[in-house]
């Protein structure tokens, strides 16, 4: 193989990619090695075992993930905005749609989300740690080695470029030769280990390390959405780990699942994706639902209305978004019965959803609304995401779904569930957390600025292409007529507001950090669950002495009997897991490995994967015990941060 | 069933502990799902054998049934070593292991030479979507054997330097739970693979 089969060449929006890849490593290297900070990296972050670090850097790279998956957008925005223009090719707008969606939900969505679960879930429920905080580092590492390895394939050997469903055969060897596809199998099969072993994590420390007295039914209900997630997490990854194993068989080793010759059947991997894919949605929607509800609970001042009929709408929701993969492809020819029988329990979803909706102003109702910028993500979620709803509801009828099928249409309606749901939620949950995470607020005027672009360029963007894909105008072209320029003029205007409104989001950022105040308290919103019971900067313990739970909203109870999570008669030693540098070279090894079966060099391939391996038993003889944090240091590192 | 508390088997008795098995039960179930997935591919797949043989003209009973009693063996054998544990008996642990693990090998030694068998016989992994579902579903049994093997010889060892601690306890008594589950898998692999191959 020569060099320039090996990077991708003739380009010029790539080469600028080139080019600013080689700035950005050479500035990191650089302020690294001035500022001499590599071992603080190594030490503090890349050996971590802390729940909340990990947290800190999931979300970081999903933030990255965002921008990445946003610059493709505009991208393909700005080809769309005019007819007959020649921004993108046919074949680089094929590969720009494909890795925005893949990065978006893979990447970005679920990441983020996970991020926050690291950080919250356990304070929430008053535990040290997660039940695995070892498993837990490898979870993180195998997410961020698998973006990475599907990252690259836009300079090195070209990005996939069949969508991100993938559908057989247009994915398959016949038809799209090379290593682009190899690069999305292998980097969701990388980063889906870490997804699967974050679920079973999740689920242990959720069901084994509640504080005592805290019952099931009193977990704060962005626990609960965590728990229900990781039962889909558990149920629905090993099919796509099939899926993806199935179609790098058929393409490095020649079996015939998904082709046209030895009698393969194409038409099985979408329902092996969407068995997979439809629970998926689900994954990035529910956590979204929790942090709402935390949310609008929190700045309604009241006890979230309903509380059981949101936990069992949860898992009724989770237990259908098993049962309803076929509406994906109603237009396939299942026939009459098939597509009756998918297209009820698709719209049976929307019930448990109803219920979530009115317990949500159920809430609001006659409360006193304290406007924050989280806020204001929650109440700009309420209507947006109904309209995506509905929208769905309309798509889950199989006969009407012939004509909104593989329309612009469809695409509006994703949007607006995944934006107005999960990316509105990752932004209300990163600002709500944000003082407990960082130790000061993000600035409230920069945030209603970016969430007013932001919303109001969503809406721009995506109410649109309702009306595009009635007009007939179908997804995943690369020119548009003229019959369609007005309606994608204005969408492509929105997009932009949107990455303004992204744009400033980050730089508050920076700007809070710089003259924002920093906490006292360590709650920060007049909290109800325990995360808020703690002293910000959260010590690498979290909770001096575990509280004994006897109600919902935790927190509220013990503000009122006046208790802390500091109770000096109780001190004892607490056990804490040691750093270690494995999971990171475990992974770093797998990935390699990876790398080197998406060109097939199989030699190179095994020689890794004996690495990690070797990586394997070097763990199983590992007899670190973690050590002990003693009472002194407790109670000086609680007096000084309490300011006792 | 000794339901006495102070017999609190001693992989049981951390919280630590606890929690690794029940993470281990969960990760049973995640493993149950990727089985299915690869049972339902097999059974959609059935018949579409393009111009490769049939299984019926390829699959004979004698070494299946070889296999199985191997296997089935073995995970009485793996049974003998926990119950050797709860006693407290080191040797007796690591002899029954050692020999559910020359079972195990003996059973992979098997498996490999019927893949052999079959792919001179002209039904390789790339002859037809139906052989391909077949070395998928059956190889995938094969490797996870093979994992446990190794697996397995590495808790020998630590159980020759340390003895049976809290912690090699546990170890094994999650690789027990891990051998029983592939016995299982390879149950409705005999059945719905090898039998219903045979008739059909
Ligand atoms: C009331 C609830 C919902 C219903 C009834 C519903 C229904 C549907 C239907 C029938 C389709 C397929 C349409 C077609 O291909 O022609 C679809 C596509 C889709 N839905 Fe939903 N949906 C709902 C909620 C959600 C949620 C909450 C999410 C994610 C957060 C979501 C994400 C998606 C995505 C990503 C696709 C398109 C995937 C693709 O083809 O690339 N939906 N929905
Ligand atoms: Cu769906």
């Amino acid at each position: 193989m020569s060099l320039d089969e090996f990077f991708v060449t003739g380009e010029p929006l790539i080469y600028a990619g080139m080019v600013a890849i080689v700035l950005v490593t050479s500035a990191i290297i650089f302020l690294l090695t001035y500022f001499k900070k590599w071992g603080w990296l190594w030490r503090e972050w890349l050996t971590t075992v802390d729940h909340k670090k990990i947290g800190i850097m999931y979300i970081l790279s999903a933030l990255a993930m965002l921008f990445r998956g946003g610059a493709d957008a505009l991208m393909m925005r700005v080809q769309l905005a005019f007819p007959d223009l020649n921004f993108l090719n046919t074949q680089h707008y094929n590969e720009i749609f494909t890795t925005h969606g893949t990065v978006m939900i893979i990447f970005m969505a679920m990441p983020f989300l996970i991020g926050l679960m690291n950080i919250v879930v356990p304070l929430q429920i008053g535990a040290r740690d997660f039940a695995f905080p070892y498993v837990n580092a490898l979870s993180f590492w195998s997410f961020f080695f698998g973006a990475l390895l599907f990252n690259i394939s836009f300079v090195i050997g070209g990005s996939p470029d069949a969508g991100w469903t993938s559908y057989t055969p247009l994915a398959g060897a016949a038809m799209s030769p090379g290593p682009g596809q190899n690069f999305y199998l292998l980097g969701l099969q990388l980063s889906g280990i870490g997804t699967l072993a974050t679920g079973i994590n999740l689920m242990v420390t959720i069901l084994k390390m509640r504080a005592p007295g805290m019952k099931l039914f009193q977990m704060p209900i962005f626990t609960w959405s965590t728990l229900v997630t990781s039962f889909i997490i558990i149920f629905a990854f090993p099919i796509l780990t099939v899926a993806l194993a199935l179609m790098t068989i058929d393409r490095i080793f020649g079996s015939q699942f998904f082709t046209l010759t030895g009698e393969g059947l194409p038409m099985m991997w979408a329902n092996l994706f969407w068995m997979w894919g439809h629970p998926e949605v689900y994954i990035v929607i529910l956590p979204a639902f929790g942090i709402f509800s935390e949310v609008i609970a929190t700045f309604a001042k009241k006890q979230l209305f309903g509380y059981k009929a949101m936990v069992w709408s949860m898992i009724l929701i989770a237990a259908l978004s098993f049962l309803v993969w076929v509406h994906h492809f109603f237009t396939m020819g299942a026939g009459a019965f098939v597509n009756s029988v998918f297209s009820v329990s698709t719209m049976l979803i929307a019930v448990p959803t109803g219920v979530k909706i009115f317990n949500w102003l159920g809430t609001l109702y006659k409360s006193k609304i304290q406007f924050t910028t989280p806020m204001l993500w929650a109440l700009a979620f309420i209507p947006s995401f109904v309209i995506g709803g509905v929208t769905g509801v309309m798509l889950g009828m199989a006969a009407a779904d012939y004509q909104f099928h593989n329309s612009y249409f469809l695409v509006a309606h994703f949007h607006y569930v995944l934006i107005a749901g999960t990316v509105f939620a990752c932004f209300a949950g990163l600002e709500y957390w944000y003082p407990k995470m960082f130790n000061h607020k993000l600035n409230e005027k920069f945030g209603k600025l970016s969430f007013w672009l932001f919303v109001i360029g969503f809406h721009v963007t995506f109410f649109p292409q309702y009306f595009l894909g009635l007009d007939g105008m179908p997804r995943r072209i690369f020119d548009i007529g003229p019959e369609w320029f007005t309606l994608n003029f204005i969408s492509t205007i929105g997009a932009f507001g949107m990455g303004l409104g992204f744009a400033v989001f980050v730089f508050n950022i920076y700007y809070s950090y710089r003259t924002s105040q920093r906490e006292t308290t360590g709650d920060s919103w007049d909290g109800r669950t325990l995360e808020w019971a703690t002293p910000t900067p959260v010590p690498h313990y979290n909770f001096a002495t575990q509280p004994t739970i006897r109600g919902l909203d935790a927190f509220v109870e013990m503000k009122k009997h006046n208790e802390s999570t500091f109770d000096e008669s109780k001190l004892e030693p607490i056990h804490m897991p040691n750093n270690t540098g494995q999971p990171f070279i475990m992974m770093a090894l797998l990935f390699m490995s990876s790398f080197a079966l998406v060109f097939e060099w199989m030699t190179l391939a095994i020689l890794f994967l004996v690495g990690v391996i070797v990586m394997m038993v070097v763990r199983s003889f590992d007899e670190d015990e973690g050590h002990h944090v003693e009472v002194e240091e407790i109670k000086t590192t609680e007096r000084q941060l309490r300011g006792l | 069933m000794q339901s006495n508390v102070k017999h609190t088997p001693l992989e049981y008795q951390t919280e630590h502990n606890q929690m690794s098995i029940l993470g281990f039960w969960i990760f049973l179930a995640a493993e149950v799902v990727l089985f299915s997935t690869l049972f339902a591919t097999y059974a959609v797949l059935f018949g579409r054998t393009a111009n490769a043989p049939l299984p019926s003209e390829l699959f004979g009973i004698e070494i299946v049934l070889i296999m199985t009693v191997l296997l089935l063996t073995s995970s009485f054998t793996c049974g003998i070593a926990i119950h050797q544990m709860r006693h407290g008996s080191n040797s007796g642990l690591i002899t029954w292991l050692i020999i559910t693990l020359v079972l195990g090998l003996g059973f992979l030694g098997f498996e490999i030479y019927e893949f052999i068998h079959y792919s001179h016989e002209g039904a390789t992994l790339s002859s037809s979507a139906f052989w391909s579902s077949f070395y998928v579903l059956a190889g995938t049994h094969g490797l996870h054997v093979t994992l446990g093997i190794g697996w397995a010889i590495l808790l020998i060892i630590q159980l020759y330097k340390k003895g049976i601690t809290a912690v090699t306890s546990r170890k094994v008594f999650i690789i027990s739970l891990y051998w029983h589950f592939l016995d299982v898998i390879w149950i409705f692999i005999f059945t719905s693979v090898y039998l219903i191959g045979m008739v059909i």
